[in-house]
């Protein structure tokens, strides 16, 4: 499935001689990447709590497991036939708005990229005979027949983040004036952005897919449905995402002081920092005005201890970069805060799994609290606008450039056709579609909670489904 | 090496043309199978053999881009600057077709059904018309080496239209013998019938514009012409033939053999298009070796779809076959 690999934008940035098809390029790009990445962690991270469930109900025959195994399958052959068309647009995209980028640089880029499709091609094939194979398979070769799907999640997550890496560090070519005349694959998929950049999305993507399913099922143990389906539906995403979050803020850690080694530019923006210096302070928050960071809460020798271990720590600031490259005050701000945004929900979450896994040692059972629930109920919308922030602060963070150093965004965009119609279209029918995407789900939703009311309800039974329906279920996983 | 990765490039071209062809084919009779009550049956074997496979069949479009863009990069560059308006509209009737397919499998209120339903069918003639539309500018040498060609007679033009059209009924026709084969499947004789007439209309259909396409490529592509009447005249006999005997023998024939002489007929009239331009990747100009990405990026890519040769078609062997013996079937 493809993934995050691109621009975005949130006004004109650089105002003055710049392409008049920059613009809605860019906010086409926004629009359908931020459209496609809230898909990504169902597609590469749900399919594995699917297979938890899945093996839960083999090994114990636990048939709550086996139930919300099946009824996740069906969610993700929604979110995954959507996120497959989606991602399909992305690839025309590459072309449509940004030529310059392709013809030009395709040779390197596109490498990625085709590994990439090998994965999807795995992915959709064994998606679709794990979804449409639990009725007339055989249980435990079902169950293998999921493993592929999970692991070309992981390969093609990496694949695409060796791409989005290559745009940020690009490496692994030689350039003749303007030609990339040769080309070294293993430069180009493992530069010095691939393994933070891919950790960091592969992690951010259980966590997103982890706390918005828990959150589901959150919600549903507040409205009263307190039966074993719902703590169990709320337990296994729950803890991938809780095990996933503090290794996402060492990671997290790691990312951002390879950025300050690697990316000074962008770790410039990050702190929002005018002038190179030594004893940086950290500012939380702010708004860049006229050159300087103003409003925010200061921690003296932050920025420095954090990025070297030591207050004498040199960072460099945006002065240090030519000025016309030098991304404008707006875009340092959005930079700045949507990495304190990205930061603050990172330990929130990190609270949360933290106070849920203190709850569960001592009682042994998921925790009844009102307020821990709530929390867990909003946690997936957290740790999704936890997601589109990293994401802004790559992306934006890397501009004026699309590949760094070498191409400008505005070299890259499209010169022909009116790309305002093309982005509008495109607007409606993702409006449309996402709306729909939404309301179908809750429809499967209102459908499996009448069928439960029918059975006699697992709302009335607190410890199990009834007798019933769970040999029914066993019986037709067989 | 970059006639080996121009050769990978086409082979995605022909798998998708059979494969995500059979599929877009399967909405053009889902458009067509009438009202809510008329069309339930047709449309119900339509989603049932739709929905394991057309996901990974749609993969090989992916194949194709990433393959263009990588190994011949300025060709996807001059193509996307040049067809954006087919190219764009495809894009997004890829996302309806794919998205109202997904939905319709969930919902089950008629007019729900309808509506996502439509959407599904209606986009799934227009995405092929458009992609042949693509074809056809291509073929005819419309798309100038550096881009940015005529973003209106690119497409508009005969060969084009010729193409869009050829490929709606293409798929038509490939959907058409491949559900008549699911119906006997499932020892539907109702079924099977309903589509075995539809197979005939629309290979005679697809006869009729065949022949009426060799006068458009005649006055308009010439050059096409004479490659397809040249070095790709085995191949386009060969399609004509297969076509023919497939509607010659459509009444009654075992399915198996329908589904090949159907697979061999669009095989071949795509295939013939290649040999017809060959060694140019834009018809009439520009050929594979000038277009061609540094070697080592080939080499990658040729590894890659070694990698994918090796692991995706037995994958996708596997899948076909449960399909056909019914475990991916609900019960």
């Amino acid at each position: 499935m493809s993934l995050a690999a691109g621009w975005l934008s949130a006004g004109q940035f650089w105002a003055a001689d710049e392409p008049s098809q920059l613009l809605p390029a860019r906010e086409q790009m926004a629009l359908t990447l931020g459209f496609h990445i809230v898909l990504v962690p169902f597609g590469v991270a749900f399919t594995f709590m699917m297979l938890i469930a899945n093996y839960r109900w083999l090994r114990r025959g636990d048939a709550d497991a086996l139930l919300l195994a099946r009824r996740w399958s069906q969610v993700a052959a929604v979110l995954f036939a959507v996120g497959a068309v989606s991602g399909t647009v992305l690839s025309f995209e590459l072309g449509l708005l940004w030529p310059g980028l392709m013809g030009r640089f395709g040779a390197a880029y596109g490498i990625p990229f085709a590994i990439e499709g090998l994965f999807f091609f795995l992915e959709a094939i064994f998606v679709a005979i794990y979804i449409f194979g639990w009725d007339r398979m055989r249980p435990w070769p079902h169950f293998w027949t999921g493993v592929p799907v999970v692991l070309s999640g992981v390969g093609g997550t990496l694949s695409v983040i060796a791409a989005n890496g290559w745009m940020n560090q690009p490496a692994g070519f030689t350039l003749r004036d303007g030609v990339v005349v040769d080309v070294r694959p293993l430069g180009v998929i493992f530069n010095r952005a691939f393994w933070y950049e891919a950790m960091h999305m592969l992690l951010a993507a259980y966590m997103v897919a982890g706390f918005l399913v828990a959150g589901v099922y959150a919600a549903g143990l507040l409205k009263g449905r307190r039966d074993r389906h719902h703590r169990l539906g709320l337990a296994i995403p729950f803890s991938v995402a809780a095990v996933a979050t503090p290794v996402q803020i060492f990671v997290g850690d790691v990312a951002a002081r390879a950025v300050f080694e690697n990316e000074p530019a962008k770790f410039a923006a990050i702190e929002a920092l005018p002038r190179t210096g030594t004893h940086v302070p950290e500012i939380l928050g702010g708004v860049m005005i006229d050159g300087r960071l103003r409003y925010g809460i200061e921690i003296p020798n932050g920025a420095s201890l954090l990025s070297g271990f030591s207050p004498s720590t040199r960072i460099r600031g945006l002065e240090a970069i030519p000025a016309q490259v030098r991304p404008p005050d707006h875009l340092v701000t959005m930079v700045h805060l949507a990495f304190d945004l990205m930061v603050g929900i990172g330990f929130a979450l990190l609270a949360l799994s933290a106070s849920f896994a203190w709850s569960w040692w001592r009682r042994r059972a998921v925790p009844e609290n009102r307020w821990l629930l709530r929390a867990v109920a909003i946690s997936g919308v957290l740790a999704l606008i936890a997601l589109w922030a990293g994401w802004v602060v790559t992306e934006v963070g890397r501009q004026p450039w699309t590949v760094v150093g070498y191409l400008l965004t505005r070299d890259a965009v499209t010169t022909t056709g009116n790309v305002w119609l093309f982005f509008t279209a495109t607007m409606v029918i993702y409006a449309v579609v996402g709306v729909a995407t939404f309301l179908v789900l809750r429809l499967l939703q209102q459908r499996w909670q009448r069928q439960e009311e029918a059975e006699g309800g697992d709302a009335d039974v607190p410890y199990g489904p009834s007798r019933a329906r769970g040999s029914a279920a066993t019986r037709s996983g067989a | 090496v970059s006639t080996l990765a121009a050769v990978l490039l086409f082979a995605g071209v022909v798998a998708y043309a059979v494969l995500g062809g059979a599929d877009f084919g399967a909405g053009f009779w889902d458009l067509t199978a009438g009202g809510a009550e008329a069309g339930r049956r047709p449309r119900h074997l339509i989603d049932a053999t739709l929905a394991p496979v057309w996901e990974a069949n749609h993969v090989w479009l992916i194949f194709c881009l990433v393959m263009l863009w990588t190994a011949f990069p300025s060709v996807f560059a001059a193509i996307t600057t040049t067809l954006y308006v087919p190219l764009g509209l495809a894009a997004l009737g890829i996302v309806v077709r794919g998205s109202g397919f997904a939905f319709r499998k969930v919902v089950v209120r008629t007019d729900q059904q309808r509506v996502v339903g439509a959407a599904f069918a209606a986009s799934s003639v227009i995405t092929p018309f458009f992609l042949g539309a693509v074809a056809g500018g291509i073929a005819s040498g419309r798309v100038p080496a550096r881009g940015y060609g005529d973003p209106l007679t690119s497409w508009t033009n005969p060969t084009s239209l010729l193409g869009g059209v050829l490929a709606v009924l293409a798929c038509a026709f490939l959907a058409a013998v491949f559900l008549v084969a699911e119906a006997i499947r499932r020892h539907d004789a109702d079924l099977e019938a309903w589509f075995r007439r539809r197979a005939v209309l629309i290979a005679a259909a697809t006869g009729i514009v065949v022949l009426a396409g060799i006068a458009v490529l005649h006055a308009d592509a010439p050059r096409l012409f004479n490659g397809l009447l040249g070095r790709g005249l085995v191949l386009v006999v060969a399609s004509g033939l297969c076509g023919l005997a497939a509607l010659v023998l459509l009444p009654r024939a075992a399915p198996h053999l329908l589904q090949l002489l159907a697979v061999a007929a669009v095989v071949a009239v795509v295939l013939g298009w290649g040999v017809a331009q060959y060694p140019n990747m834009l018809g009439t100009h520009t050929t594979i070796s000038q277009a061609a990405a540094p070697t080592a990026t080939l080499w990658a890519l040729t590894i890659v779809a070694t990698a994918a040769l090796l692991l995706v078609v037995p994958s996708m062997a596997l899948l076909f076959t449960l399909q056909q013996r019914g475990h991916l079937d609900h019960a």
